[in-house]
C-alpha cells in the first residue's frame, strides 16, 4: 500500500519532539517508504460514492483510495455536563480526584485536574491510586509530573519530555550526529534540566527524566552533561552502573507504572530469578516491552552473577534441564514414555506441570512414531477434544477446507450443522476457513458426525501442527498466475496435515509475486514464478511481524513439496516446544537450515522420509474417531445431580 | 449427612476431571494420579473459566483460559495470583463417590 501521512503543523509530533527531533522522525519515517507532507492544510475530500483524493489548501491534489483520520483525544464530559458537574475541557477534579459535587470524583481521561488532561496511561493509574486511597478514608493527592513520550515504532527511537520551548530564560544543550540519525536537547532553566528531546538513541532517557524530576543542579556536571551518565566523574561508568544509580522511585515501566524500588523489592522478597517472572510479579516490561533491557539490568543487578539470561533456561520448576537437553536425552537414553522421562531425567515433581507436561508429550510423540502413546491427559484442552475453547467454556470448530477450495455441498453441509445445532457464530477466518463459534462440548461429537458425512474432517484449527495453507486461484483463473497455486496448496495440505509440530504451522501458496495468499508473512510459503517455486520461510504476522526469508528457489513442484516437507521435518525435531519457525530459525542460522535443506541431498531426503514415516501415525481423523466412540466420556458429564436429590 | 452418588472412580481419567452438573451450578471432580479424588466448583476465580478441562498436575489444575493454577485442596489460587474457588467434599467408598447435598446448597450461598 502506498501510503502518505498529511500533517497540519509544520513538523511531525510537535507536542512532544521539537522541531529538529520532528524532522529527523519525518525523515526516518519516509525512509520506511512512507511519505510526509507537512503544514498540509486539508480542504475537501474528493470523490462522489467513493473517495478519490484528498485535496488541500494550496491546490495539491493526493490520489487516495483510503483516507485515515486522526484527531487526538477529546473528554467525553456530556455525562458530567448532563449531570451538573463543572465541566472546563474534562471533568474538573481537585488534586483529591473529587468533582463539583462533593459526593463525585472523576479519574482518567475525562478528568481535568490543575488544568491538564491526560492521555497516557502512567498518570491515569496515579489518579487512580488517589481515588482508592480517599474511597479507603485516606489522605492522598494528585501531583502532576511530566510523562516521557516514546514512540513504539520498531528501528525509530524517540523520547521526550518536559517543556522544551525556546525562551530567553532558557538554555540549551546540542548534540548532533548527523550521519548516524542521533540528536539530543536538553533544555535548562537556572541550572536544572526542565525539558529533553532525543532521537536515535535513547538510553539515557531515564537518567535526564530523574535529574529532571528531582531538579537536580547541573552546574558541575555541565560541560559532559548530553553525554549521559555514562561520562560523569572519573572513569565510565557502564551501563550496569547507571541502572544502579537510579533512584527508588524512578519509573522504569512506563506502560503500567512500575517504579525501580516495585522492582528490585519483588526481586529479593519472591526470590525471582528471571524476566518471565518480574513479569508475572510486577507486570513491568509486560505491555510493550520497550523497557526489557533495564528490567534485566536491575535484574543483574540484584542477583550478580546468578543471573545470566544466555543461561540455558529450565524448561519449568520442574527440572533444572533446559528444552534441547531433555530432547537429546530422550533420545540418547531411549525414553518412551512421560514416567520414564520424569523418572531417569529426575523431575522435582510427582506429575510434571502444565508447562513441561505438553512438551514432553509433543517431543515423546516426533521421537518415538508409532511407539509412544500419546498421552492425552497430558495436551492443552484444546489438542484433548479437538476444537477451541472459548471464554465461555463453549468451543468453536473449524472443518478442513483444503487449500481454502470449497463447494455448494460442503457450504451446504456447514449451513445445516449451524441450522441444526443453532451455533450462535459463524466467523471466515484468517486462513481461508469457516469457523463455527459457541458449540456446547456435549454436542461436538453429533456435530462432527454431521460434518464427516459431508467428507469434512478436522482442520486442527486447535493444533501445535499444520493448520492451513492458504491459497489464491493462480494460473487456474488469475490472469497473473504463474503456475498452479491452488492444486500446490492442496497437495501440501494433503500430504502434511495432522503432524504434530513444536508450535502452529500456518502456510501459504501464492501464484505470482503480487501474492495474494500473503505467503511472505508465514511460516513456510511458496511464490509461484515463471522459473518456478520460490519457497519462503520464518515469517510472522502475529506477536511480531516479520516477512520471510528466501530458502531457495526449485523448478518443480515435486521439488518444492519435498524441500517444504524436509524443512517443516527439520524444525519438528530441532526446535522447542511452542518456538515458531521464525524463532527457531533465528537461534539456529539461516544459513544453516539452507544448508541441510537446500544444498544436502542426503539430510534432505533423510527428514523427508522421516516426516513420511510419521504421518503413517498421524493422519487418522480424530473427529472421526471420536463420532465411533473415542474419549466418550470427555463429552459428557459424570453425573447430573437434581434438586429433589440434593434436598433428601 | 445426605451423600449423592456421582459415579465411580474409573469414571474419570488419571490425571483428568469430570463434571458434575447441578442445578446450583457445574462441579468439577478431579482424579490425580495418586488416585486421590477432590471437587472444586467449575469456576476459575479469575474469569471464570471451567477448571474441569485444565491439565492435572500433582493435586493442583491449571485453567484452560489464562493459566491460573489451582490447588484442589484448598481451592486457592498458587503461584503470583491469588482468589479461591469453594472446594466441596468428597466421599469415596471402595470405588464408588459421593458428595453432600448440603454442600451443593451452600455453593449458591
Amino acid at each position: 500500500m502506498d501510503v502518505t501521512v498529511l500533517h497540519l503543523m509544520p513538523t511531525l509530533m510537535e507536542r512532544q519532539l521539537d522541531p529538529a527531533a520532528g524532522y529527523l522522525l519525518e525523515k526516518a519515517v519516509d525512509a520506511r517508504g512512507i511519505k510526509v507532507i507537512t503544514k498540509a492544510n486539508t480542504k475537501a475530500i474528493l470523490g462522489d460514492r467513493k473517495v478519490e483524493a484528498v485535496e488541500l489548501a494550496d491546490g495539491t491534489i493526493i490520489p487516495a483510495t483510503l483516507v485515515v483520520m486522526a484527531a487526538g483525544i477529546k473528554p467525553n464530559a456530556w455525562l458530567a455536563t448532563e449531570a451538573g458537574l463543572e465541566v472546563n475541557r474534562g471533568i474538573l477534579v481537585d488534586a483529591g480526584m473529587q468533582t463539583s459535587d462533593s459526593s463525585i470524583l472523576a479519574i482518567g481521561e475525562c478528568a481535568e485536574v490543575g488544568g491538564h488532561v491526560y492521555g497516557l496511561v502512567a498518570p491515569l493509574y496515579e489518579m487512580a491510586r488517589v481515588a482508592a486511597a480517599r474511597l479507603a478514608g485516606k489522605d492522598a493527592s494528585f501531583t502532576h509530573s511530566d510523562t516521557p513520550t516514546k514512540l513504539k515504532v520498531t528501528g525509530i527511537d524517540v523520547f521526550s519530555v518536559g517543556d522544551f520551548a525556546d525562551g530567553d530564560d532558557r538554555q540549551e544543550i546540542v548534540l548532533r550526529d548527523a550521519s548516524a540519525g542521533v540528536y539530543r536537547r536538553l533544555v535548562l532553566k537556572e541550572n536544572r534540566i526542565i525539558g529533553t528531546v532525543l532521537f536515535g538513541e535513547v538510553t539515557e532517557g531515564a537518567w535526564f527524566t530523574d535529574l529532571k524530576k528531582r531538579e537536580v543542579y547541573i552546574s558541575e556536571m555541565r560541560d559532559t552533561l548530553i553525554f549521559g551518565q555514562a561520562y560523569q566523574g572519573g572513569t565510565p561508568l557502564d551501563p550496569m552502573a547507571a541502572v544502579a544509580a537510579l533512584p527508588d522511585d524512578a519509573e522504569i515501566c512506563g506502560c503500567n507504572g512500575v517504579c525501580k524500588g516495585k522492582i528490585t523489592a519483588a526481586i529479593s522478597a519472591k526470590g525471582l530469578t528471571s524476566l518471565d517472572d518480574v513479569r508475572t510479579h510486577t507486570k513491568a516490561s509486560a505491555s510493550c516491552g520497550s523497557c526489557t533491557g533495564l528490567v534485566e539490568q536491575l535484574l543483574k543487578l540484584s542477583l550478580g552473577d546468578a543471573y545470566n539470561p544466555a543461561a540455558v533456561q529450565p524448561i519449568c520448576p520442574c527440572t533444572p534441564l533446559g528444552h534441547d537437553d531433555v530432547r537429546r536425552l530422550i533420545k540418547v537414553l531411549g525414553l518412551r514414555t512421560i514416567e520414564a522421562v520424569m523418572q531417569e531425567l529426575e523431575w522435582k515433581t510427582s506429575c510434571g506441570c502444565a508447562k513441561c507436561r505438553p512438551a514432553l508429550n509433543y517431543y515423546l510423540v516426533c521421537e518415538w512414531p508409532g511407539v509412544y502413546a500419546d498421552d492425552y491427559q497430558s495436551r492443552f484442552i484444546n489438542e484433548r477434544v479437538h476444537a477451541n475453547i472459548q471464554k465461555d467454556g463453549t468451543y468453536s470448530v473449524v472443518p478442513r477446507m483444503w487449500g481454502g477450495v470449497t463447494s455448494a455441498n460442503e457450504l451446504r453441509a456447514i449451513a445445516d450443522v449451524v441450522d441444526k445445532f443453532a451455533i450462535p457464530t459463524v466467523k471466515v477466518t484468517g486462513g481461508q476457513r469457516i469457523d463455527m463459534l459457541g458449540i456446547r462440548k456435549e454436542d461436538l461429537p453429533a456435530v462432527w458426525a454431521d460434518l464427516g458425512k459431508a467428507g469434512f474432517v478436522s482442520g486442527h484449527a486447535y493444533a501445535k501442527g499444520l493448520r492451513t495453507v492458504k491459497t489464491c486461484v493462480g494460473s487456474d483463473w488469475c490472469r497473473f498466475g504463474t503456475q498452479d497455486s491452488t492444486g500446490l496448496g492442496i497437495r501440501i495440505e494433503k500430504f502434511m496435515w495432522g503432524s504434530w509440530t513444536p508450535a502452529k504451522v500456518k502456510m501459504a501458496v501464492s501464484g505470482c509475486p503480487r501474492n495474494c495468499a500473503e505467503a511472505t508473512c508465514k511460516d513456510v510459503g511458496v511464490i509461484c514464478v515463471e522459473a518456478g517455486f520460490e519457497i519462503h520461510f520464518a515469517g510472522a504476522a502475529g506477536l511480531d511481524i516479520k516477512g520471510t526469508e528466501v530458502l531457495g528457489l526449485v523448478k518443480t513442484e515435486d521439488e518444492a513439496l519435498e524441500v517444504i516437507v524436509a524443512l517443516v521435518q527439520m524444525y519438528r525435531e530441532q526446535a522447542r516446544y511452542l518456538e515458531r519457525i521464525y524463532k527457531w530459525a533465528k537461534r539456529i542460522g539461516i544459513e544453516e537450515i539452507r544448508n541441510q535443506i537446500f544444498s544436502d541431498k542426503e539430510k534432505r531426503e533423510a527428514f523427508f522420509d522421516r516426516f513420511v514415516l510419521s504421518q503413517q501415525f498421524a493422519q487418522v481423523d480424530p473427529w472421526s474417531e471420536r463420532v465411533s466412540g473415542k474419549d466418550k466420556h470427555e463429552f459428557a458429564p459424570m453425573a447430573a445431580v437434581g434438586l429433589l436429590q440434593a434436598a433428601e | 449427612m445426605g451423600w449423592i452418588k456421582i459415579g465411580s472412580l474409573t469414571d474419570i481419567p488419571r490425571r483428568g476431571a469430570r463434571c458434575v452438573t447441578t442445578p446450583q451450578g457445574r462441579i468439577a471432580v478431579f482424579r490425580t494420579a495418586e488416585d486421590q479424588v477432590f471437587a472444586i466448583e467449575d469456576r476459575c476465580p479469575h474469569k471464570g473459566g471451567p477448571l474441569s478441562q485444565g491439565i492435572v498436575h500433582g493435586a493442583s489444575v491449571t485453567c484452560p483460559l489464562h493459566n491460573w493454577v489451582i490447588s484442589l485442596e484448598s481451592g486457592k489460587a498458587l503461584g503470583a495470583d491469588e482468589g479461591a474457588v469453594r472446594t466441596v467434599p468428597v466421599k469415596v467408598d471402595g470405588e464408588q463417590l459421593f458428595v453432600t447435598g448440603e454442600m451443593l446448597s451452600d455453593l449458591v450461598a
